[in-house]
């Protein structure tokens, strides 16, 4: 790219006090083309899904799926809702699981990152390798679930859904390189004022990692809410499927489909059965997604990789 | 006796830190290294009603299941296509989202910039099965928007889900289009740690701002780019079972395109309970995954000590 390719004359006249460089034009022009474009790919999808849920279903088995309903209907909605005790039960599993789990997930975490960060703890990066060395080598997935199963006993049990998410070690290197940025003078003048440890890290230290646990937080959050995976491995009964669990079976098994029609007392061919899987993703990702402005505002502040060597 | 003496001075004068590190790691020793000693069922003849220890040792001097998995070729295959799948989704995924990052820190409007990196973050936030029914929605032959835009344009319909060849690009497209907001979210909070002063010097010295890029941005960001593929090598050949089993299935037609060694693993595991091999396959790629990170890591201690990872 040349400096001096003109890529809008034009422009540069309005600007004259500031002259702005053509090739900035370029770049701002280029880059908002190719930005705008990614944030409509990551929108669109959404706006799509909405729109089917709302949609008539014999409009969509002739239209197809659009980004506006062609025809509009709740039909999906008042049967997803008529018999609502396994929505609402699916929820409360999710909540709880989501709830106990990024609750002691971020306190297990911002602890051990906290002392981990801390330069005057002479085997900080044995024990840091003895955390990471377990991203390399695991279990993986058969013994784990003969060890959680066989050992622990937690078939149907919703420590199996909480405990193989508590403890990322990628999420514990983000919190220990923000932690790093903490400057240790804050915490020595603590200590020599008579803080104790415990003191320092819940008064002192808590307070200032609030990007850092918000982000991470966030994420830990997530990985509950989206989980399906372990629900398919440990989770045989009805009652304790979590929300993303209830959809996978609903999309995935005409059986789930057949339960619904008894519950609401359709034939399942006259179940809006297109609509209602969409009906039952935004039903899903719904709540999460308004968690999302409050936390954003931490998000750049809270990640630091690779800045700061622990 | 030295040595001890300093072990334990350190041990008493930092007794509370070390405390504070105590759930972490009775937690990692329960449900990361314990599950570990189950890998032994790797070299068993597995049998469910004697359990992982009780079982009897495999033919071949133990290494049967090894063997088994690699006897059909399909050990090779798989492997293969783990490993091109992360290593293409991560070029990919990460070059887009650097491209992105770099954008919206130097592009002009508050708005726009709000905007877009808010929404870019949204695919973040769902789970691999509302994913998978977005590529659903998109791509199914009767009622897919894909194939109605292209009737509309004059087009035929087009069956991809039996087209192998195409999903090697879908699903690149797919990660990149989930990890986008993440990923540049880690690049936009390593660009704006970069002092002010040295664009400001840049500008005095009249450099464009492709030259700002190149020479400041780009040499800024390495630490981040190094930590980012040296986490990703060390898990190269664990595939995304989420996004390969939610976005292809038990679609038969394309798994010799789409088959990683945890969508595999995790088909026989239910198909016919082959527990030896799932576990062998595991171990397999533990060890080639830490044989990897110690050599990738030994490099970049020999030409860029400060960046490597232990």
């Amino acid at each position: 790219m040349s400096a001096t390719n003109p890529a809008r004359p034009g422009r540069q006249k309005n600007r004259n006090r500031i002259k702005t460089p053509a090739s900035f034009l370029a770049f701002n022009y280029l880059g908002k083309l190719l930005v705008g474009l990614v944030a409509l790919t990551c929108l669109l999808p959404f706006i799509m899904l909405v729109s089917a849920s709302f949609t008539n279903e014999t409009y969509i088995a002739t239209h197809g799926f659009d980004l506006w309903p062609g025809e509009l209907s709740t039909k999906a909605y008042e049967t997803l809702f008529k018999n609502p005790s396994d929505i609402f039960r699916a929820y409360g599993v999710t909540l709880v699981v989501t709830g106990a789990g990024t609750l002691a997930g971020l306190m297990l975490i911002s602890m051990t990152a906290y002392v981990l960060s801390r330069k005057d703890l002479k085997y900080r990066n044995r024990i840091a390798f003895f955390f990471y060395f377990t991203t390399l080598f695991n279990g993986g997935l058969i013994s784990t679930y003969i060890f959680l199963v066989r050992y622990l006993g937690l078939k149907n049990n919703l420590l199996a859904l909480i405990l193989p998410l508590l403890f990322n070690v990628f999420y514990l290197l983000i919190m220990r390189s923000f932690m790093a940025s903490i400057p240790a003078s804050i915490i020595e003048s603590a200590k020599i004022d008579g803080a104790g440890e415990m003191r320092v890290y819940v008064q002192l230290v808590l307070p200032l990692a609030k990007p850092g646990l918000a982000t991470i937080g966030l994420f830990i959050a997530l990985d509950y809410w989206n989980d399906w995976y372990n629900a398919m491995l440990y989770i045989s009964k009805q009652a304790l499927y979590p929300l993303q669990y209830l959809l996978y079976n609903m999309i995935s098994s005409a059986q789930a489909l057949a339960r619904i029609a008894s519950q609401t007392q359709v034939a399942v061919a006259q179940l809006p059965s297109q609509s209602l899987r969409m009906a039952m993703a935004v039903v899903a990702m719904g709540p999460i997604l308004l968690v999302y402005p409050f936390v954003q505002k931490y998000f750049v502040k809270g990640i630091t990789i690779g800045a700061v060597k622990g | 006796m030295k040595q001890r003496n300093g072990f334990l001075r350190e041990m008493r004068r930092n007794r509370t830190l070390y405390a504070m590190l105590l759930p972490a790691v009775l937690l990692a020793v329960v449900i990361l290294y314990i599950p570990m000693a189950g890998l032994v069922v790797a070299f068993k003849n597995y049998q469910y009603n004697l359990g992982i220890f009780d079982s009897p040792w495999a033919k071949y001097g133990g290494f049967d299941n090894f063997r088994f998995l690699f006897i059909s070729g399909k050990g090779f295959s798989i492997t293969l296509n783990t490993a091109f799948y992360n290593l293409f989704n991560l070029v990919t995924s990460q070059a887009l989202s650097m491209v992105v990052a770099i954008v919206i820190t130097e592009m002009r409007g508050r708005i726009f910039k709000r905007a877009t990196q808010s929404v870019i973050f949204l695919p973040y936030f769902i789970s691999w099965i509302i994913v998978g029914s977005f590529a659903y929605n998109f791509f199914n032959y009767e009622i897919g928007s894909l194939n109605n835009m292209m009737e509309a344009l004059g087009g035929a319909r087009v069956n991809l889900y039996g087209i192998p060849g195409a999903w090697v690009f879908i699903i690149m497209a797919f990660n990149c289009w989930k990890w986008v907001g993440y990923n540049s979210i880690i690049y936009i909070a390593a660009i704006t740690s970069i002092d002010a002063e040295c664009y400001e010097a840049a500008d005095i010295d009249g450099a464009n701002i492709w030259r700002k890029i190149a020479y400041i941005t780009l040499p800024s960001v390495k630490p981040t780019v190094i930590v980012i593929f040296l986490l990703n090598i060390s898990r190269i050949l664990r595939g995304d079972f989420q996004m390969f089993f939610q976005l292809i299935g038990m679609n038969g037609q394309l798994f010799n395109a789409t088959d990683v060694i945890d969508t595999y693993v995790f088909r026989s595991l239910i198909s016919g309970g082959d527990v030896g091999m799932t576990a062998a396959a595991t171990l397999y790629q533990s060890v080639l995954c830490f044989l990897i990170i110690i050599a990738v890591n030994w490099l970049v201690k020999r030409t860029e000590p400060d960046y490597a990872l232990f």
